[in-house]
């Protein structure tokens, strides 16, 4: 079980000025994150994606709080 | 069979270097363990790739040390030409805009 507010504040913490949304997908394990942020101008998906992942590596993978994360990242203008 | 920690890495980078377009995911393609690595499968199948495949479900080492090696936390990761391109997020990402088509049959 992960905290989603907690998730969002780690998220917002390691990515200034972005726009942050988690949601539950199934079981509390299963989560989606979607993130806007200017810091993703010109950066492949793949870097997009690691800085996400890395925000909340320490609660991400099998025997920790989230189970599997979905991950939409956008360009903020 | 023990098998060691090295020859689990040796797997692991031999396949990435043997195959061009290389999955590791849970289960095979045709019998998939967990849904994201099915999906994953379907986008590659529908982008007309072919692509080798490793099951990390055998033993948590090989997880372990993929992911040591990729610095990517989840399954399923794909690789093309050696390199990381992502998980199911990613990889459905390329494949809606068209993009997986393209790397999958460039440089071959």
């Amino acid at each position: 079980m992960a905290e989603i507010r907690e998730i969002e504040e780690l998220l917002r913490t390691a990515l200034p000025g972005s726009e942050v949304t988690v949601q539950d997908m199934a079981g509390g394990d299963h989560l989606y994150a979607h993130v806007r942020s200017p810091q993703f101008a010109g950066m492949p998906l793949l870097e997009q994606h690691r800085l996400v992942n890395s925000a909340v590596a320490h609660l991400l993978g099998p025997g920790l709080p989230i189970h599997a994360l979905k991950i939409k990242t956008e360009v903020a203008q | 069979m023990i098998v060691s920690e090295q020859q689990i890495e040796h797997e692991i980078l031999d396949a990435i270097a043997q195959n061009r377009v290389m999955l590791f995911m849970k289960g095979t393609p045709d019998m998939p363990r967990c849904g994201f690595s099915a999906q994953t499968v379907a986008c590659l199948r529908d982008a007309g790739a072919e692509f080798g495949a490793m099951d990390i479900l055998p033993d948590p080492r090989i997880r372990q040390t993929l992911s040591a090696h990729s610095g990517w936390p989840t399954i399923p990761q794909l690789f093309i030409d050696g390199q990381l391109v992502g998980g199911c997020d990613i990889v459905t990402e390329l494949h809606e805009s068209g993009q997986l088509r393209e790397l999958v049959k460039a440089a071959a």
